[in-house]
């Protein structure tokens, strides 16, 4: 059984191609169905990023023209217009693959966290379809494990990726806990907007948006279930809030550092954090020099951003290696799967064996009593477990290195064993 | 009591520098070595508990009277208070600070004869047990708040130089380093004050001198009480509070170091 990928990602493909390639769930289903049609297993990974094919079938050629064929009417393209956009993996380098994208290593920003969930959601539509086996079941397992792990043993993934988490991080390091803090909005542009959305995602109590334009205030302050208010109020706004986050285009400071002094009297101490990710810059500078007063502009929160992605790649080479030792451990055990229904099959024969000698002599052991007949057959079967233990290590230390199958043929042509039809290795019929 | 006490001791002093030294690895590649820090406290704190009670079981009377002694209570009440947070993840750079103080601490202990035999106190036996006891458990409380009090300036610093790794290390926020400093103050504080009450009172009822370490001892408490008032009714927070506690454990160090090994206790 050849373990077969075929798919494609950002780094092969454009946009407008991975838009024709991208499955919605029916879909997946469909083309889980179809592609298990045979008896394959079959599992279909889609993101915005990436549509991959997993197929787990005996002949590698005709697996990848399988996945050729679906890609190529999902897409409504030719096969030989799709092929430059594709890549295709067999076994441990497929497994590899698999195991890179679950730990966010084939990412973009390495270390992401949301393909952990997509390949989830890929193992779960195959189980669903009932499209997965042993090969995809083990695969997919095992995949989501080390995604797990890699986040866990490494810091991959903890530092921000963006401008607008860095923000809420960085503010998560003055106050433990955003939640029931007050933010102040000056200015409803579009960056503001995602690094409000980010921070009410952890929590915010309270969102006033302050804005020159009362409707755009209002429309943004909807969308938090916020207030607006004008500038004219800014002032008395600024004393109530924790976290200030200045996006307007005027062209000089919203903020001076005297108005945040007189604000901050109001707080008794307690601190705010500015973020100012307007160009030409809202907030006075002067700012950051007033005790209590912490602030970030543009230029320092791409800063952050730029060593923390620095120190996920630092990451990724410690990532790499585990997922290295997991591609391994996989290959092992699909490399085993050669010899273990020639194992099976010998076991099954030698008890068959054993159980038709002892009732053959039944007649002659008909005098032993139950404890006696008992000790005949504990020491009959540990024979046979015996005598079959070192044939049996040496039949998967031979898988490994990758002569299961001449082993496998030459015990069932020894010991006269015929094909075993239900062993993972083989088609589900 | 000698040989056990060397089986005791070097475990702990070996337990605490492995820590310190863990924390230290720790801050230059985070993650790796912060397991092997835990352990080392955790197991360098049972050693010395064990020295502690062998101790006590050897003893005539109230074991850690003598000033040595009394450090090597100090160091192990330290490090309790420290365990209370130093297992959960943002506060272990904390350990940085407490847990090379910790081994130093022991190691003097030891080299003063604090942390082997114990000495007969010419003092009584419940009257030490509650005077040291109380005062050495505020000084561990204040200790370990000066130690985040280093913390927060240490984060509050990062965080106005904007420095771009200032992600890159898992540290508390300031809100819950500023918050845990006044609480733990305000847990050591009434220890003091209880443990001065009694000795005090001794003084009351035994009479003697009033001395130096009296003196810096009430000090020590008038600093931490007006820590308390500014925090919680002033509304002092952040780089002050942190200045101030760092002040109050100035006089403690000069309390435990420099006096005491002149006078009482």
């Amino acid at each position: 059984m050849r373990l077969v990928l075929v798919g494609t990602s950002y780094q092969k493909a454009p946009v407008e191609l991975r838009e024709l390639l991208a499955y919605d769930r029916a879909l997946r289903r469909e083309a889980l169905e179809r592609l298990s049609a045979d008896g394959s297993e079959s599992a279909v990974l889609s993101t915005c990023n990436r549509t991959e094919a997993y197929l787990a079938a005996p002949d590698e050629g005709e697996a990848e023209e399988r996945i050729y064929a679906e890609l190529a009417a999902l897409s409504g393209l030719s096969e030989s217009e799709l092929a430059p956009a594709l890549y295709t993996l067999t076994d441990q380098a497929a497994a590899l693959h698999l195991f890179r994208v679950a730990a966010g290593l084939d990412s973009m920003v390495p270390g992401e966290a949301q393909i952990l969930g997509q390949v989830r959601e890929a193992y779960g539509g195959a189980r669903e379809a009932a499209t997965a086996g042993p090969i995809l079941h083990r695969l997919f397992r095992q995949a989501l494990r080390v995604g797990k792990r890699v986040r866990t043993e490494t810091a991959i993934g903890e530092n921000p990726a963006s401008v607008s988490s860095a923000a809420a991080e960085l503010a998560e390091r003055v106050f433990d806990d955003l939640a029931g803090k007050r933010i102040l909005l000056i200015g409803a542009g579009k960056t503001a907007d995602l690094t409000a959305a980010n921070l009410i995602s952890r929590g915010v109590g309270e969102i006033v948006v302050a804005n020159r334009s009362p409707e755009r205030a209002q429309a943004l302050a909807r969308r938090f279930n916020g207030r607006a208010v004008g500038l004219d109020r800014l002032e008395e706004e600024l004393g109530n809030a924790d976290v200030v986050v200045a996006s307007t285009s005027s062209q000089g400071y919203v903020v001076s550092a005297a108005q945040a002094a007189r604000a901050l009297r109001k707080r008794r101490g307690r601190p705010v954090f500015f973020i100012d990710i307007a160009v030409p810059r809202d907030l006075d500078p002067a700012i950051n020099e007033l005790e209590g007063c912490y602030l970030y502009d543009i230029d320092d929160l791409d800063r952050v951003v730029a060593e923390s992605v620095a120190g996920r790649r630092e990451e990724a080479v410690r990532a790499e290696s585990i997922v290295s030792l997991e591609a391994d451990d996989f290959r092992a055990w699909q490399l085993s799967l050669d010899v273990v229904p020639a194992i099976a099959s010998l076991r099954a024969r030698a008890e068959a064996i054993r159980r038709a000698e002892l009732e053959r002599a039944a007649g002659r052991l008909g005098s032993l009593s139950p404890s006696q007949r008992r000790a005949v057959e504990s020491l009959t079967a540990q024979i046979v477990a015996k005598l079959l233990h070192q044939p049996t290590v040496r039949m998967k230390e031979a898988a490994a290195a990758a002569d299961g199958v001449l082993y496998a043929d030459a015990v069932r042509h020894l010991f006269a064993l015929g094909d075993d039809a239900d062993s993972p290795g083989k088609p589900r019929k | 009591m000698g040989e056990l006490a060397v089986i005791l001791f070097w475990p702990a002093l070996a337990g605490y520098s492995e820590a310190a030294v863990a924390y230290l690895g720790d801050t230059f590649r985070p993650g790796r070595l912060v397991r092997w820090a835990t352990w080392g406290v955790r197991l360098g704190w049972l050693a010395q508990t064990a020295l502690l009670l062998a101790q006590a079981a050897h003893a005539d009377g109230f074991p850690w009277g003598t000033w040595a002694g009394s450090l090597n209570l100090f160091v192990w009440m330290c490090v309790g208070v420290y365990l209370v947070w130093g297992c959960r993840a943002p506060f272990r750079l904390l350990g940085l600070a407490v847990m090379p103080l910790a081994a130093l601490l022991l190691a003097l202990a030891w080299a003063a004869g604090g942390a082997g035999e114990p000495a007969r106190s010419e003092f009584g036996d419940v009257f030490l047990a509650f005077h040291v006891g109380l005062v050495l458990a505020g000084f561990a409380g204040f200790t370990v708040a000066a130690g985040l009090a280093l913390l927060y300036l240490w984060q509050e610093r990062r965080l106005k130089r904007r420095s771009p790794r200032v992600l890159r290390l898992r540290a508390p926020s300031l809100e819950t380093l500023d918050g845990l400093t006044g609480r733990t103050i305000a847990v050591a504080l009434p220890a003091l004050t209880l443990g001065i009450g009694v000795g005090l009172g001794r003084l009351e009822v035994d009479g003697g001198g009033f001395d130096a370490t009296m003196a810096v001892t009430l000090l020590t408490w008038v600093v931490y009480a007006a820590f308390l008032v500014l925090r919680y009714e002033a509304g002092w927070r952040g780089r002050r509070t942190a200045y101030l506690a760092l002040a109050g454990f100035a006089l403690v160090v000069l309390v435990r170091l420099a006096l005491t090994p002149f006078g009482h206790f």
